[in-house]
C-alpha cells in the first residue's frame, strides 16, 4: 500500500509540476518554436526585456495586483472584524452570503453586468471612454475581497474575544486595541488572503475581459496573440513570474515558521 | 506586516525590472517621405489592432508606435484584439473610443454599410502614392474613402514533404484517406466552408442554403480523416512534424519553414481566398487628425518595410515589395507573378440569416 501511496503522489506531482517544467523548459529554446527544442539560449529572455506590449502588460497586471490586493485586504479586514462582531445572527449570514456573491457567481456573469454598469454609468457622466484602470480595479477589488473576507473571519473566530476587551479595560482605546491586539493575532489570516487576492488578480482573465477597456494586462495580451504563434517569449515571462511566485511563497513559509518558533518559546516561558 | 512589506519589495523589484527594457524607436528621419510635425504634441491616439501585429522591437526590429511617439509627441495608446467579430462588439458596446483600427475587409464592409467609419481623404495622405494600384478600390471601400490597405494574404496548403509524395495541387488532399490522422483544417466555420465551397466550385459568399447544405456534406465526409482541427496550434504541430498538411495563410507558411524546412506550399488549383486588413478611423474618434497622420505614417516605407518584416504577410506598399533589404523581395508565395497568381475569392459580409444557417450546419459537422 506504500508504494501505491507514492505513486499516486507522484502522479499528482508530476500532473502539477511538469507543465510549468516544460514552460521553464522551452523558455530557453533558441529557435521561435514552441515545440521543437534547438539548443540552449537567454535569447527570449533578452526579447522579453525588450518588448514594450509584453512589458507594458506585466507592468499593468504588477500595478492592478498591488493596488487591489491593498484596497481588497484593508476593505476585507475591516468586513470581517464587521461581519464577526454582529450580534444579529440572521444579519451576519445575511451580509455574509451577500459579500460571497462575487466569488460564487461564474466570472462571466460578473464581468459582464460591471461591464454594463460601467458602460451606463460611463454615458451618464457623459465620458467618451467608460472602461480604463479605475473600472478593471474596481472589479478586481470586487472579486478578491469575499477570499479575504473568507480567510479572515476563522482567524477572527479562533481569537479570544475577551482580548481586546481586556486590553481596553487596561486602557488602550478600541482603534489601539484593534492595531495592538486583534490585527496581530489574525495577521495571518490576513497575509494569505491578501496573498490569494494578489494570485486571483493576475491570472483573471474573463472578469478583465470585460471591464479593462484599453488597458491591457499579461492575460489580455496573451489571449489575443492569434494572428501569429505565441513565442517562448512568453515562457519566459511566465517562468519570472512563476520564479517570483515561488520565492514570494518560500519567504512567507520561511517567516511564519520563526514566527511558530518564537510563539512556541513564549508559551514555554509563560508556563514557567 | 513584514511579510506585507517584502510582497511590496518584491513587486517593486519586478517593477523596476519591467522599466529596464529599452525601446529601438529610432529611425533615420531623412527616409521619411511624409511631413510630421510635433503640432500635435501631448495629445493621446488610441490604436486598437490585431494581436501580435505590429512590429514592436522583438527581435531587433523597430518598434513602430515608439518610434511614432518619438517623431511627433503624440502618446499612442494600443490595444489589441483576437478576432474582428471582438473588436465589433466592443466598438459598438460604446463603452470604449478608438482613433485608429485595423478590420478586415468583409468587416469594414459591414462597419461602412453601418456608418460606423469616417470618411478619409486619401489625397491628404502622401504616402498613399505607394499603395499598388490592385489593393486600391477594393469591393469593401471602391472609392478609397474610408481605409488604407494594410496587409494582404492568401490561404495556400502547407505540406511535409517527408509525409507526402509528390506534389499536390488541389484541395482535395485534405479529403485523401491515404493520410488519415494526418491532415488537419480550419477550427472556424467560415475558412473551413470556404475549402470545401472552392472545391465545389461555389461562391464563397452564396446567400444559397442548398449550397451550404452540399458544402456541410462534404465537410462531414473529411471528418473521419482528420487529425484536428486547429487555428495557430498549426505552428507547433507543422513544425513539429505532427501532421502532413493543413490549410493556412501563405506568410506563416514561411516562418513554419524557417523551423522545418520539409515544408512546403501550393496555391490549389480550385482557387483561394484573399483578404485585406485596412487601417480605418471609427466614428467617435477624438483624435482624427493624429489617426489621419498615423496612417499616413503605416504607409511609410521603412515602417512598412518593418512591418512586412516581422509580420511575414504580403506589403501593399510597392516601395516595400522593390526595396533592396526586404527579406522577401521577388518571393513566388507572397508575390506570385501573374502567371502563377491563384484564382482568389473575397469574403463579404454575410446577412444573419445565412450566418446562422452555415453556423447550425457546422455544429452538425463539428459532431460528425
Amino acid at each position: 500500500m506504500k508504494i501505491f501511496g507514492k505513486i499516486y503522489l507522484g502522479v499528482i506531482f508530476a500532473v502539477m509540476y511538469l507543465p510549468l517544467l516544460v514552460m521553464v523548459f522551452f523558455s530557453f529554446n533558441a529557435s521561435n518554436s514552441t515545440a521543437t527544442f534547438t539548443g540552449f539560449s537567454l535569447h527570449w529572455y533578452e526579447e522579453m526585456l525588450r518588448d514594450s506590449a509584453a512589458m507594458d502588460a506585466l507592468k499593468n497586471t504588477l500595478l492592478l495586483a498591488v493596488v487591489s490586493t491593498v484596497i481588497a485586504t484593508i476593505l476585507g479586514t475591516l468586513a470581517a472584524v464587521g461581519i464577526f462582531g454582529m450580534r444579529n445572527k440572521w444579519f451576519k449570514t445575511g451580509v455574509l452570503s451577500v459579500s460571497n456573491v462575487p466569488m460564487m457567481n461564474p466570472d462571466i456573469v460578473t464581468g459582464v453586468s460591471l461591464m454594463l454598469l460601467f458602460a451606463f454609468v460611463g454615458r451618464m457622466l457623459g465620458a467618451v471612454e467608460s472602461l480604463g484602470f479605475f473600472t478593471i480595479l474596481i472589479a478586481h477589488v470586487t472579486f478578491s475581497l469575499p477570499y479575504v473576507v473568507l480567510n479572515v473571519l476563522p482567524k477572527l473566530m479562533q481569537t479570544d474575544p475577551h482580548l481586546a476587551e481586556a486590553a481596553q479595560d487596561l486602557g488602550s482605546t478600541p482603534i489601539q486595541a484593534f492595531f495592538r491586539v486583534v490585527l496581530p493575532s489574525i495577521s495571518s489570516g490576513v497575509v494569505s488572503g491578501a496573498l490569494m487576492a494578489f494570485t486571483l488578480s493576475i491570472d483573471d482573465f474573463v472578469i478583465s475581459h470585460y471591464t479593462s477597456g484599453s488597458f491591457t494586462t499579461l492575460p489580455l495580451l496573451i489571449y489575443t496573440m492569434t494572428k501569429k504563434r505565441v513565442t517562448p517569449e512568453m515562457y519566459a515571462v511566465c517562468s519570472c513570474i512563476f520564479l517570483s511566485v515561488l520565492v514570494l511563497l518560500l519567504i512567507m513559509n520561511l517567516s511564519q515558521i520563526r514566527q511558530a518558533k518564537k510563539m512556541s518559546r513564549i508559551s514555554v516561558i509563560g508556563k514557567k | 506586516m513584514k511579510k506585507i512589506f517584502s510582497i511590496l519589495i518584491l513587486c517593486a523589484l519586478l517593477l523596476s525590472i519591467v522599466s529596464c527594457g529599452e525601446r529601438n524607436d529610432t529611425i533615420d528621419e531623412s527616409l521619411l517621405r511624409g511631413e510630421y510635425t510635433k503640432d500635435l504634441e501631448g495629445t493621446t491616439l488610441k490604436v486598437y489592432n490585431w494581436g501580435e501585429y505590429i512590429s514592436d522591437g522583438a527581435e531587433g526590429s523597430l518598434d513602430v508606435n515608439a518610434a511614432f511617439e518619438k517623431l511627433t509627441g503624440i502618446k499612442v495608446v494600443y490595444s489589441t484584439y483576437d478576432d474582428n467579430e471582438t473588436m465589433y462588439s466592443d466598438l459598438v458596446s460604446g463603452a470604449n473610443y478608438y482613433d485608429i483600427i485595423i478590420p478586415s475587409d468583409y468587416m469594414i464592409e459591414r462597419l461602412i454599410r453601418e456608418e460606423r467609419l469616417e470618411q478619409v481623404d486619401v489625397r491628404e495622405l502622401s504616402n498613399y502614392q505607394f499603395i499598388d494600384e490592385q489593393y486600391k478600390n477594393l469591393y469593401f471601400d471602391p472609392d478609397n474613402a474610408y481605409s488604407v490597405p494594410y496587409n494582404v494574404g492568401m490561404v495556400g496548403l502547407i505540406y511535409n514533404t517527408t509525409m507526402v509524395e509528390g506534389t499536390i495541387d488541389s484541395w482535395e488532399a485534405l479529403w485523401d484517406e491515404k493520410y488519415s490522422g494526418n491532415i488537419l483544417t480550419f477550427n472556424n466555420p467560415r475558412d473551413a466552408f470556404a475549402l470545401a465551397q472552392l472545391i465545389l466550385d461555389q461562391d464563397l459568399n452564396t446567400t444559397d442554403p442548398a449550397d451550404w447544405d452540399a458544402a456541410a456534406a462534404l465537410l462531414k465526409e473529411q471528418s473521419p480523416v482528420l487529425q484536428a482541427r486547429v487555428m495557430d496550434e498549426v505552428f507547433n504541430k507543422m513544425e513539429g512534424g505532427n501532421a502532413a498538411m493543413a490549410p493556412y495563410y501563405a506568410g506563416d507558411y514561411l516562418l513554419m519553414k524557417e523551423n522545418n524546412p520539409d515544408l512546403a506550399f501550393a496555391y490549389p488549383k480550385e482557387g483561394v481566398n484573399i483578404f485585406c486588413d485596412s487601417v480605418c478611423v471609427p466614428k467617435g474618434c477624438q483624435n482624427y487628425d493624429a489617426a489621419v497622420l498615423y496612417m499616413n505614417f503605416l504607409m511609410e516605407p521603412e515602417i512598412a518595410l518593418a512591418n512586412a518584416e516581422a509580420l511575414c504577410y504580403a506589403s501593399p506598399n510597392t516601395e516595400v515589395v522593390s526595396h533592396e533589404d526586404y527579406t522577401y523581395k521577388d518571393n513566388k508565395i507572397l508575390y506570385p507573378s501573374e502567371e502563377d497568381m491563384p484564382k482568389v475569392q473575397w469574403f463579404h459580409d454575410m446577412d444573419a440569416k445565412t450566418v446562422e444557417y452555415y453556423e447550425t450546419l457546422w455544429v452538425d459537422v463539428l459532431n460528425s
